[in-house]
Parts: structure tokens; C-alpha cells; sequence
């Protein structure tokens, strides 16, 4: 394993520590080791935005700390969910006295450290509502939308939740409106090699070399089909293949398209991907609204890329717009 | 009436940990061939911080085992985390003041457990998880219990079914957390909440019996 680590059983708190050091612009540390605050948080009057989930996916979930996205984020073990503690010190970090919206991805683990957070911080008088993101096609057919994974669509969800909740949104409208850029959202992966959490020492799945699995999990989860390796445009026509039919998206649809490389992938690579996928998109009359690129939502060292469309509307399209001040999700008005 | 005494019972709690910790890696083994290999180290850490909370006082059976539910649950995520967390606070909570622990509270402790596991999730007998040890085992202790059987021969009921159901993992497919979502390919391996289930209650029998009295 060759790694950058000291004691594989300190990474996350080295991560987090040297995070908050670096991204102080934008964050502040709290009581709880494994909790970030955005630095002007809790934010009277406005409802809190909490998330959280395992480490390993940086720059989520800490990344999306900041102005007019995430207040507060609980922190786990790499790839395992925060501590209910964890979620419920964040939920308080959050309440600027208007309610929390908890929005995350849809693991057994984080369901029942949320659940367990709820309850612990009702003692406060903290009212919470949660959303869980469950975008990822490849892991449960249609009819079972509640057993699908929440994958890098979840940014979406936030950045949306973020903006309603920034522009005065009660606690009903922020989930109204995070529901439902999640429910717009469909993603996929594809992983051509494994990862390795360091603590564990080596990788516990594979994919031989020349070989790629469409459908691939944030962790490694299996996919729908294992095949040859195939070239960028043919896994960009795979990729939209999958995930259009299923919403449907429409010709005329306004959509957001991200592209996210999953921690080893060369950059250039993922726009090498994504000049086909805009390509396969205009051709079924979408309109790309906004693209995004980059190292959005990652595992670990992972060789592969996912792709997430959400199909916009007259609500949707304005707190898209709107400026954000993350390290994971910066934009400002351009004019 | 046979029962254990609750203040002298925290060794009961340290057996727990001791168990746990010198199970690590096997746990974490059994993790890795379906999960992701980290059962064994994330409890073992869980409850090798219980086992420091706890070090040089004396406490019930209740309070050690409502200190370890505690730290589970505020320091060790994933699922287990608030799984065991929930379990072992719900358990001390149904003893916490009792002066003697005899069968029917012992069965009340192992129903809370159930109800525990409950609260958080939808789990079920046959979906491969730790209720297919711990459902069976309380079955059987409250059957032993009913048919007019003494406490040890009701905790002997109880660790064989713990057993019998971990083992009946083996041929199942996983049907909730992350090991589901290999469908087919669980089957054919223990799953690793099972085992720690089994080793948890096995040994938690085997604790208390050695301290029953009649007195």
C-alpha cells in the first residue's frame, strides 16, 4: 500500500484537523473532533443544513461546509457512517432557532445514526427533517427507489437545500425543495479499479485489469455489469443510456450535468468524458443548463468517474444559481 | 431464587470486552469477504474505550453495561455503532434496578435487545443479520424458561440457539445493509454481525452463570 498515512487509525482526525487549518475561510471546528461548522454558523433565522456521512469521499462531505450551502457536517470513520453523537452535534452547531434539514445518502449506517440524532437533539427543542438521497441508478431497479444509494447527486441536493434555506425557506420548503432535487436526479459510476482503506490494508473487491464495472458503488458496491474496458465515449454512451430512461429526462429538458472523478482519475480525463456525454445529450434535445466537472464526490484512490443529471424547472433553476462559498462548490455571479 | 447479583456483575460487562477485543481481526475477516472488513476493528475500538471508561471503579452490571451501550453510540458509527449502542443501553435500562438479575429478568433484558434492534431497522430473521442470532436465542431462553428449566439450563439454551443461528447465516442472502446489495453473492459466509452476536451472548451466558447463587 502506497500511501501518504501515519497511524491508519488517525487519518480521519489528521484529515479534519489539517482541513479546518487550510479551509478556515469558510469553516470553523467545534466541540466535537469529528463535526465542521461553517464559520458564520448557526445563522439566526435561517434554517440549518447538516450533512454527514463516512470520510474517503473528499471533498465531500466537510467540502460542502460554507456560505449558502452545507452549516454543519458530522464526520465518520472512512467509509462507515458519523456517530449518532457526530449527527446530533452537528444538528446543534446548524439551528439557527428556524428547524435543521438533515440531507444525506441513504446507507443502513447514517439511517440509524440520523434517527438515533433526531431523537437525542428533540431534548433541545431542535426541530429536524431529513431528505436521503437516493439517485444512484445501478443499485435498485425502479420499483424499489428506496433501496437506491445516495451518490454525488446528493450535491445537488445540497447546493439546492442550501440556496432555499439561504433565501428564507421555512424547514418545509428546504425539504420540499431538496426532495425534489434529489427525485430530478439520476447518477451512475463506473470503477476500473478498486480502493483500499488504509486501516483494512487492502482492497475487499476487485476488478481485473482491462476490465470496468458499470454501475459501481461509492464503495466498491457491485454493479450491473462487468465488461471489457471500453473507450471514454463508449462508457459516456453507457453512462447516459442508463440514467435517462429512468427519470425519463425529455427532449427540451433543462438539465445540470456533473461529472465527478472518483480520486485517481486525471482530470483531463473526465472532460474527455464529458465532451461526449454533452454531445450525447444535445443529440436526445437536452439542454445543458450548467456543467460541472471536477473531483466532486470521490473514493478514495478509485480509478472511474460518475456521471449525475437533474432536470431543472422555474424553482430548481434559481437556487442553482445561486452564489456558494465551499471549497467543494464555489460560484459566484458572473456578470 | 437463583439469579446474579447485579452490583457484583461487572465482570460479566468485562468478559464482553474481553471477548470482543480478542476477536478483531477474526471479526473483521468474516467482514471483509462480504462487507468492508472493518467489524472487528471498529468494536474492538468501541469497546477496548468502554473497557478504559470503566477501569478502575466498580460499577452494577447495569451501569457497565449502559457505559458501554453509551460509547458505542456516541463514539463508534457505521451501523454497529448505534446497533449494539441502542442494544446494550436498552438492556442495562431494563435492570437498572434490580438487586438480583433471576431468569424473567434476564429474558427481559434479551427481549429489549430485540426491541433495540427494532427501533432502528426493519431487519428480520432470515435477512442475515444479527437478529438471526439474537431472535432464536431469546426464543429459546424464554421456551427453556417457560417449560419450568433452572436459569443455567436456560443460558445454555440460549448460547446453543445463538449458535445454531449464527451458523444459519452461512446459506443466506443478505438482505439489508451493505452486504445485500451482493444479493447471490453473500451467500455462503457468516455474517460478521452474527458472529459478534453469537461470541456477545455466548459469553454473556457463560458470565452470568458462573455468579449465580441461590441466595
Amino acid at each position: 500500500m502506497q500511501r501518504i498515512i501515519n497511524d491508519p487509525d488517525q487519518l480521519v482526525e489528521e484529515t479534519v484537523k489539517g482541513w479546518a487549518k487550510v479551509h478556515r475561510d469558510t469553516v470553523r471546528t467545534t466541540d466535537n473532533a469529528r463535526v465542521l461548522a461553517y464559520k458564520d454558523a448557526p445563522v439566526a433565522g435561517k434554517v440549518g443544513i447538516v450533512t454527514g456521512g463516512g470520510s474517503g469521499h473528499e471533498p465531500a462531505f466537510l467540502g460542502y461546509v460554507g456560505r449558502n450551502v452545507v452549516d454543519a457536517v458530522a464526520i465518520g470513520e472512512i467509509f462507515s457512517s458519523p456517530t449518532a453523537q457526530a449527527f446530533a452535534d452537528a444538528i446543534k452547531a446548524a439551528d439557527g432557532g428556524k428547524g435543521v434539514a438533515v440531507l444525506y445518502g441513504n446507507y443502513a449506517g447514517d439511517n440509524m445514526n440520523v434517527k438515533m440524532a433526531v431523537k437525542m437533539v428533540a431534548r433541545d427543542g431542535i426541530e429536524v427533517k431529513t431528505v436521503v438521497a437516493n439517485d444512484d441508478v445501478p443499485s435498485a431497479p425502479a420499483d424499489q427507489l428506496d433501496k437506491r444509494r445516495g451518490v454525488a447527486g446528493e450535491i445537488l441536493m445540497w447546493k439546492v437545500g442550501g440556496a432555499k434555506a439561504a433565501l428564507g425557506g421555512d424547514l418545509d420548503a428546504v425539504i420540499a425543495a431538496a426532495q425534489k432535487a434529489i427525485d430530478n436526479t439520476r447518477s451512475i459510476g463506473i470503477g476500473l479499479t478498486p480502493c483500499t482503506i488504509p486501516a483494512v490494508g487492502h482492497a475487499n473487491f476487485s476488478i481485473e485489469p482491462g476490465k470496468m464495472e458499470l454501475g459501481i458503488g461509492h464503495h466498491g458496491e457491485p454493479g450491473i455489469q462487468v465488461t471489457d474496458l471500453k473507450t471514454a465515449d463508449e462508457m459516456a454512451q453507457m453512462m447516459v443510456d442508463t440514467v435517462l430512461p429512468d427519470l425519463p429526462f425529455n427532449s427540451g429538458d433543462e438539465v445540470v450535468v456533473l461529472v465527478s472523478g472518483l480520486g485517481a482519475t486525471p482530470i483531463n480525463e473526465l472532460y474527455v468524458l464529458y465532451n461526449r456525454v454533452d454531445e450525447l445529450l444535445a443529440e436526445k434535445g437536452l439542454v445543458i443548463y450548467r456543467p460541472y466537472v471536477g473531483n466532486y464526490f470521490t473514493s478514495l484512490e478509485m480509478m472511474g468517474v460518475t456521471l449525475s443529471v437533474m432536470k431543472l424547472d422555474d424553482e430548481l433553476k434559481p437556487l442553482i444559481d445561486l452564489d456558494a462559498d465551499a471549497f467543494g462548490f464555489r460560484q459566484f455571479k458572473q456578470d | 431464587m437463583r439469579a446474579i447479583t447485579n452490583a457484583d456483575g461487572q465482570p460479566v460487562v468485562q468478559a464482553l470486552i474481553d471477548v470482543i477485543k480478542a476477536n478483531r481481526d477474526h471479526l473483521s475477516d468474516i467482514d471483509g469477504l462480504i462487507g468492508d472488513g472493518d467489524h472487528g476493528v471498529n468494536m474492538a475500538k468501541g469497546f477496548a474505550m468502554a473497557e478504559a471508561r470503566l477501569a478502575g471503579g466498580t460499577v452494577s452490571m447495569a451501569e457497565a453495561m449502559d457505559t458501554l451501550g453509551f460509547i458505542l453510540m456516541s463514539e463508534i458509527g457505521g451501523s454497529m455503532g448505534p446497533l449494539y449502542g441502542n442494544l446494550f443501553i436498552d438492556m442495562a435500562a431494563t435492570v437498572k434496578n434490580v438487586e438480583r438479575i433471576d431468569a424473567a429478568a434476564f429474558g427481559a433484558m434479551l427481549k429489549a435487545a430485540i426491541g433495540a434492534i427494532q427501533e432502528l431497522g426493519e431487519a428480520k430473521v432470515g435477512d442475515k443479520t444479527l437478529m438471526d442470532t439474537l431472535v432464536p436465542a431469546e426464543a429459546a431462553f424464554a421456551a427453556a424458561v417457560a417449560e419450568g428449566k433452572s436459569f443455567d439450563d436456560a443460558i445454555d439454551a440460549m448460547s446453543e440457539a445463538a449458535e445454531k443461528g449464527k451458523d444459519s447465516t452461512r446459506d443466506l442472502v443478505a438482505k439489508i445493509g451493505r452486504s445485500s446489495r451482493l444479493g447471490e453473492r453473500s451467500r455462503g459466509v457468516l455474517d460478521a454481525g452474527a458472529v459478534s452476536c453469537y461470541l456477545l451472548l455466548s459469553t454473556m451466558g457463560a458470565a452470568v452463570k458462573e455468579r449465580l447463587t441461590d441466595a
